[in-house]
């Protein structure tokens, strides 16, 4: 085993993760464990402030549901979200998350983010649940804020965490290494928060050159979420609920200003907008395609039907909506004065969060007043804090929750002591940055409550973390050892390198569980044979070879990658309908059955090593 | 080659203990070499064109060059990053020149009080509300499910 220095650090409460859910539980514990006396540790894989899916910044926060004003109400919220993902929602959280969400957002104006107002300082509403920001410092100020509150000695970056501790069926902590030194670091404590974000790069992008990096979701999140709470031996919900964004072609830039804030179509090589002329394929997925919005995969499904008829390319017509707008100025000097201003916010969407869509239009010579741009579907992301619903099984709240869905502390998974947020809880979609951030902040309370009524100092047992470290540190090992065998560092018949074991995963899931390349479409053959295939990669995973503490990394977010793809297939394969046509399709059984309006959980025992895959009644809040 | 170091504008960062854009790079990609004393992406296929490293570097050193499997050769987006606001000038294939300015912050650096500002009202472990509410909520308790 190469020589590495073990740091121990005890805590009460430790925060996994620095993305937005993290920083709500940041501040959130900070309050309450100073009441308390207690001790929060954070521990992060990169630098907060620019870590995770907001690392670049946002145009727009996502949720807000303007309770205050009476705009909407929690009700109008959980419909949304419910009929958005065809039925399948935990109301419970969804409600607690959007009775506290606008609370975070007006947290969020304080600490300095600047939200756009009217004339009469009201919040502009991208659409009804979304507010327009200059977002270019989310991430720099949410942060700020998390870091003001937790301290800097209280803060572990550039830790990357592997895998979490149990003891006689509780997480007591989590361990990892640096990426910047010859550290193995344990974290002990009383309760564990995991907010690791989702994960791509576990299907094979469009992209596979030097823009392979250039997945919509930031490839920075690899499954860390997912792998922690499922080898915890947590219940885990809806990860057949992969998200499939449908954004500008290839740079993948954001379409929520153009279709909701500048009301611009999208229409095919014809001319025809497909919302309109596929409008009758609605009906097939009753009672959720009659819905206003349409379900943002039915809205992919419509699109895609264009695509596979040979009715490609789909454009974005944004020439036409910038006229449209510009047209109804009273006058000449106006028109002008607001084609400047739509200019302006039309790139700053995508300065403030996909700057290679920017690189993208300057490159092709567009400007978006003359000519439309292409859009496309791009490829299957896990990400249940937008719209997919992945995750780990969470309690709920007591005061809103069936008595199902309560165990005790609310984001508590399966595992006693161990918390979930953001991406890393499941059937609670649509919560997005500031919901996430809220939901950090539920699960923190919850988080400090269970230590506060868990004195006991967590233990471990010594030999077993000794095996751990040898476990982890592995890849290096094999790469030593082998590295002598050929003349090629990367061809070896004694190993394989992450990059490598990474395209091998990609292909599996690309070709058998329903990726880019067979147009999203699967069935019950192709998933037994994708798990047998994947089968062979798990066992390849122990040859796994790294040459440095960067390569190491690379090695265990594969790791991490591999469990989440898993648990994905074994959850399409359990599912035996098509409910999300957009996000994939199961051609051996094609359309939507009742008696499936429940959520496909699955669980990992950790003894055993076995698979259960289990049914969960849907129960309605109101 | 997603982000690159322009060789002459790079000092290394000094030779300090740690390189802004390493110290940045949310996927770990900004290296130093030692030997040169200048920093390169190490594994440019796995950037995110998030720009962390542009905006960081007190030279200027870092630029991106769009994805070229699928982007056309000739355009460039430079930010320019100071304490209130952003400035970006993008320049198109054709020569055409944009320049955008557009706030960042309306705070001081450094100054965000975790709790902005708002009392608050238990502190009951056990109680829904968070810290901060219900005064934040703006809605004078915490919204109901009806
Ligand atoms: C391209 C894109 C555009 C979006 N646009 C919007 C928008 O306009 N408005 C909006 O409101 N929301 C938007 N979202 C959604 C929003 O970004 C997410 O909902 C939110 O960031 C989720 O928060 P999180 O804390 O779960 O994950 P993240 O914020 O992604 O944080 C994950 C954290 O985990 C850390 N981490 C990962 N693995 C490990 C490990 N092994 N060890 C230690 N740390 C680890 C990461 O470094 C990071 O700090 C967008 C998302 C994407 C991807
Ligand atoms: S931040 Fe700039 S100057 Fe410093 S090492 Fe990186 S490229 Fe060089
Ligand atoms: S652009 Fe972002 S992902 Fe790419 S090297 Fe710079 S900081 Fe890293």
């Amino acid at each position: 085993m190469p020589n590495f220095e073990t740091v121990e650090v005890k805590t009460d409460v430790l925060i996994l993760g620095g993305g937005m859910a993290a920083c709500g539980a940041a501040v959130e514990a900070s309050y309450w464990a100073k009441k308390n006396n207690l001790k929060v540790t954070l521990v992060d894989k990169a630098a907060m402030d620019r870590s995770g899916a907001v690392a670049m910044g946002l145009s727009a926060i996502n949720q807000y549901v303007d309770v205050n004003t009476g705009k909407n109400t929690i009700n109008d919220y959980v419909d949304y979200v419910r009929n958005d993902l065809m039925g399948i929602t935990r109301e419970d959280l969804v409600a607690n998350i959007a009775r506290h969400v606008d609370s975070s957002v007006h947290l969020f104006e304080k600490w300095g983010l600047p939200i756009w107002k009217d004339a009469d300082g009201a919040y502009v509403h991208e659409g009804r649940w979304q507010l327009m920001i200059n977002g270019e410092s989310y991430k720099v100020i949410v942060a700020e804020a998390a870091k003001n509150a937790i301290g800097i000695d209280n803060i572990y970056e550039r830790v990357f965490i592997t895998d979490p501790l149990i003891k006689d069926g509780k997480c007591v902590g989590a361990v990892g290494f640096s990426v910047r030194e010859n550290k193995f670091y344990v974290f002990k404590a009383k309760s564990v928060l995991c907010t690791m974000g989702g994960a791509v790069h576990v299907f094979k992008p469009r992209s596979s050159g030097e823009g392979l990096g250039r997945s919509w979701y930031p490839p920075f999140n690899s499954g860390a979420s997912a792998y922690f709470t499922i080898r915890g031996g947590a219940e885990m919900t809806c990860q057949e609920v992969r998200f499939i964004p449908v954004r500008f072609k290839d740079a993948y830039g954001p379409v929520g200003a153009w279709f909701l804030l500048f009301k611009s179509r999208a229409t095919n090589c014809l001319g025809e907008n497909y919302m309109e002329t596929n409008r009758p394929e609605l009906d097939n997925w009753k009672p959720y395609g009659m819905v206003k919005p349409v379900p943002a995969n039915l809205r992919n499904w419509l699109m895609m039907l264009d695509v596979t008829a040979g009715n490609g390319p789909i454009f974005m017509r944004t020439e036409e909506a910038i006229a449209k707008i510009a047209d109804a100025s009273p006058d000449e000097k106006t028109k002008k004065k607001k084609l400047k201003e739509l200019e302006a916010e039309a790139w700053e969407d995508f300065l403030d969060m996909t700057i290679s869509q920017a690189i993208l239009w300057a490159a092709t010579n567009t400007a978006p007043e003359e000519k439309p741009s292409e859009i496309a579907a791009c490829e299957p992301y896990f990400i249940g804090s937008h719209s997919g619903a992945s995750g780990a099984w969470v309690s709920g709240p007591e005061d809103i929750a069936h008595k199902d869905y309560f165990w005790g502390y609310p984001n508590m998974t399966t595992v006693e002591g161990m918390f979930a947020a953001g991406d890393a809880s499941g059937a609670s979609s649509h919560k997005f940055s500031s919901g996430s951030h809220a939901e950090g902040r539920i699960a923190a309370k919850g988080a400090i409550s269970y230590a506060v009524d868990h004195a006991g100092e967590p233990t471990f047992d010594d030999a077993e973390l000794e095996e751990m470290k040898k476990r982890i540190l592995l890849p290096l090992d094999v790469f030593e050892e082998n590295k002598g065998a050929t003349t090629d560092p990367d061809i070896n018949p004694n190993y394989i390198r992450p990059k490598m074991y990474m395209f091998r995963l990609q292909k599996i899931m690309d070709e058998y569980a329903g990726g880019v390349s067979t147009n999203f479409t699967t069935n019950k053959h192709l998933l037994e044979r994708g798990l047998e295939l994947l089968d062979f990669l798990k066992e390849d995973s122990e040859k796994l070879a790294a040459e440095d503490l960067h390569e190491l990394m690379r090695c265990w977010e594969n790791v991490h990658r591999t469990w989440q793809a898993e648990a994905h297939i074994r959850t399409i394969l359990f599912r035996e309908e098509t409910r999300w046509p957009g996000y994939y399709f199961r051609a051996d059984c094609p359309s939507m059955k009742a008696d499936w309006e429940v959520f496909a959980n699955c669980k990992w025992d950790p003894k055993t090593g076995k698979w259960e895959m289990i049914k969960r009644d849907m129960h309605r809040v109101y | 080659m997603p982000s690159y170091v322009i060789p002459d504008k790079c000092d290394g960062c000094k030779a300090l203990d740690k390189t802004a854009c390493q110290h940045i790079c949310p996927n770990d990609l900004m290296v130093l070499n030692k030997d040169l004393m200048k920093a390169y992406n190490q594994a440019p296929e796995m950037c995110w064109e998030c720009y962390s490293c542009v905006k960081i570097c007190p030279t200027q050193a870092v630029e991106v060059r769009g994805y070229a499997d699928f982007c056309p050769l000739g355009a460039t987006v430079t930010p320019m990053r100071s304490t209130d606001s952003i400035m970006w000038t993008v320049k198109f294939r054709n020569g055409t020149l944009k320049r955008f300015k557009f706030p960042i912050r309306t705070t001081a650096e450094g100054s965000a009080v975790p709790d902005g500002g708002y009392p608050t009202g238990t502190d009951d472990l056990k109680s829904p509300l968070l810290y901060t509410e219900p005064e934040s909520t703006r809605c004078g308790e915490l919204p109901k499910v009806k």
